[in-house]
């Protein structure tokens, strides 16, 4: 197997051929936020929160899905990249309705610790307030899409660890939405096991458990790579850095 | 001519009142309404919501005191969930409203209303303040304020923070009490007891003091209205409901909290957000009445803990020939008892062995379609009515709030104090007058937006209408 080496905020690294730069990134605890990645799914770069600056070119990349090539020289925070990711968050902030103090994941939310990662004090656009739905007919789980931020996740889990396929996404733009099965409500799923993965892996609000109160709902999206190490490796292993 | 009179500084609160007085051809006061002009709309937004929700929503009504509707709203829940809560979660849920009590009624004494009393109606409006009475007596308020500072220390201990904690849930609460955490709240008890009694020596001056003019001070008969308990105790947290009029006959009595729309009407009027709630056997706006400390204190048989129930006996005494205290300035004193009563009850209720259980949690689907939940707040009875869904969605909320309970008898009030101090021939309006119309809406203690609470000064806006409805004089604040 090929070694790449590359440079990383001045450092220099060795990736394995096939790693993204997120990757060499996190085995390196070089710190690059992101939303949508999930260790043990597939990537997606949807939410451009781990972007990075690349020598040589205009564009940014995204770090999930980029791979390093020989002698690249990768930055990952600059002025420039903390001014875009402060964007992205404002922007998610501004499309949904997100009451952090009446949210079931309020103090235990992704979104929420990004806003203070990126010192989010206010946001710039003005609120869209769109009026999204809650769907609670699932015995068990409750969907609410004013809080989604489309990351995708569910549906990745559902269809790549559950291999069930419930979500899928519906619409266009700015009106895209999470929807089970034929655009129905989840608790006529035929295709739902109610397994929860779901809602263990969303990164807000927007799944969780049937009766949980304000604050209460507290999510654990590491026993994803410990499902999928075990199906394709045969590794039945949790490692600190998995629990963490 | 009209005139604009600013005074300043201002404290910067959340509620916002106006006041019009109406005068007629002789210039005398024919009428005077107090208006809220400010509006919050939880009715309407919390439709679509999630039963589970609406505890952490509705506590968000008000920075005071949420954990009342958290509890009135857990109720609610467990009826939704038709669930009997653990003994464990129903004392703990107690604890948690009398703590609530306390912090709000001392709030209101000490912060808000003892400088009016202490420093006297027409002292210096800039140092009429909290930070007037620590100048006059450090001591005093500083008790006060520590008082204050237990009740807000018992919902932290419970619920993990002061303001907004979503530690009440409908069927109990979220985590048991250990034992390290009651011994903490215990050693406040013997402070706190001595600080109510400090107040009630006070009080007792502030009576004497201002014998003469405390007949004015929305001092007429009125329906009151509270819970009792099933043997016709003081009560806050369960019961009946009891109905007595300013005669000391029972109009009505073990009401099912549930049946609280069968009796209680609400009236709208275009000139206020607040709505204006009455009996309905009575009719609008015969139907005023009275509800919080003032109502609590009048309508219950005996106080279960002695030193309270010593003070009731003394307030009675107040009441001349009809046994019932009619006069709102006499609130004040119904809080100062309530008070002592918390303190009491809550040392009885950490004594209780029961308080510490582990089993604090009913877990119930949705089980019925509407469910009411109703506790005593600081300033009155408290409703929270929902209809849901089979799913738990909130399909039509309705939120009967002590402050609009009051609103008939604070209109009463206004209009009392502006007939007696207002003099119309002069068509003028002093500061004096301007704060005894204050002091009198708050003997209520009124929440405006049922958000937070005037801290200091409410913003009034005062007009003097002439019968033409010229404006004579205006100030605000």
């Amino acid at each position: 197997m090929s070694v790449i080496t590359f440079t990383i905020d001045g450092e220099q690294y060795s990736a394995k051929e096939g790693d993204t730069i997120l990757q060499v990134a996190r085995d390196n605890k070089i710190p690059i936020p992101t939303l949508c990645y999930l260790e043990g799914l597939s990537t997606f770069g949807a939410c451009r929160l781990c972007v990075v600056e690349i020598e040589g070119s205009q564009k940014l990349f995204p770090a999930c899905t980029t791979k390093p090539t020989e002698s690249m020289i990768v930055h990952t925070n600059t002025v420039k990249l903390k001014k875009y990711r402060k964007m992205i968050v404002e922007l998610l902030a501004s499309e949904g309705n997100h009451q952090c103090a009446v949210c079931v994941v309020n103090g235990h939310c992704e979104l929420q610790d990004l806003a203070y990662e990126v010192e989010l004090d206010h946001v710039r656009f003005p609120y869209l307030f769109p009026k999204k739905s809650l769907d609670a007919t699932h015995k068990d789980f409750v969907i609410d899409r004013n809080r989604c931020v489309l990351c995708t996740r569910c549906v990745r889990v559902c269809h790549e660890v559950e291999a069930a396929h419930v979500w899928d996404i519906a619409g266009r733009g700015i009106d895209c939405e999470i929807i089970a099965d034929l655009n129905q409500p989840w608790g006529t799923s035929p295709s739902c096991t109610s397994c929860g993965k779901c809602v263990r892996v969303c990164p807000t609000g927007a799944l969780f458990d049937k009766g949980a109160a304000v604050g209460e709902m507290q999510k654990e999206s590491g026993f994803i790579k410990f499902i999928v190490n075990a199906r394709n490796k045969h590794e039945w292993v949790r490692t600190a850095h998995e629990e963490e | 001519m009209s005139k604009m009179i600013t005074i300043s500084p201002v404290t910067r609160i959340e509620g916002h009142a106006k006041i019009t007085i109406q005068l007629d051809d002789k210039n005398d006061v024919i009428d005077a309404r107090f208006h809220v002009n400010e509006f919050r709309g939880f009715e309407k937004f919390t439709e679509g919501r999630l039963l589970w929700e609406m505890p952490g929503i509705t506590s968000r009504i008000c920075g005071i005191c949420p954990a009342s509707h958290l509890v009135t709203s857990a109720k609610a829940g467990d009826d939704i969930l038709a669930v009997e809560i653990p003994e464990t979660a129903e004392k703990l849920r107690r604890l948690l409203t009398l703590a609530q009590w306390l912090q709000s009624h001392a709030l209101s004494f000490f912060h808000l209303s003892a400088p009016d009393f202490l420093l006297g109606f027409d002292s210096d409006p800039a140092t009429r303040n909290v930070f007037g009475l620590i100048a006059a007596d450090k001591e005093f308020t500083k008790r006060g304020i520590r008082l204050r500072k237990f009740g807000q220390e018992i919902i932290e201990i419970l619920g993990g923070r002061r303001i907004h904690t979503p530690w009440t849930v409908p069927g109990g609460v979220r985590e048991p009490l250990e034992l390290a955490k009651r011994d903490q709240m215990l050693t406040w008890i013997p402070e706190a007891r001595e600080t109510v009694k400090l107040a009630l020596d006070a009080l007792k001056k502030i009576h004497k003091k201002y014998a003469k003019e405390i007949p004015e001070f929305g001092n007429f008969r009125t329906l009151l209205v509270g819970l009792v308990s099933k043997d016709g105790g003081l009560e806050y947290y369960d019961g009946f409901l009891r109905i007595k009029d300013g005669n000391d006959n029972t109009i009505a009595d073990k009401i099912e909290p549930k049946k609280y729309f069968e009796h209680f009407g609400e009236a709208v009027e275009p000139w206020s957000y607040l709505k204006f709630p009455y009996y309905k056997p009575f009719d609008y706006p015969r139907g005023m009445y009275r509800v919080g400390p003032l109502a609590r204190v009048n309508i219950c048989d005996y106080i279960e803990t002695p030193l309270a129930e010593a003070e009731r006996k003394i307030f009675k005494s107040l009441s001349g020939n009809v046994n019932v205290v009619n006069n709102s300035f006499y609130y004040h004193y119904a809080r100062c008892i309530e008070m002592l009563f918390a303190v009491e009850k809550i040392e009885m209720l950490l004594k209780d062995p029961a308080i510490l259980g582990e089993t604090i949690r009913a877990q119930a689907s949705i089980n019925r379609l509407e469910g009411i939940g109703c506790s005593e707040a600081p300033r009155g009875v408290l409703f929270h009515h929902y209809h849901v869904n089979k799913d738990g969605v909130i399909q039509k909320a309705n939120l009967l709030i002590a402050t609009a309970q009051n609103n008939l008898a604070m209109n009463r009030t206004v209009r009392q104090i502006a007939s007696h101090f207002i003099d119309g021939k002069k068509g003028k309006i002093t500061e004096g007058i301007l704060n005894r119309v204050e002091a009198g809406i708050r003997c209520y203690d009124p929440c405006l937006s049922c958000s937070t609470h005037a801290l200091g000064q409410m913003p009034l806006h005062v007009e003097l209408l002439s019968a033409g409805g010229e404006v004579l004089d205006e100030v605000h604040r």
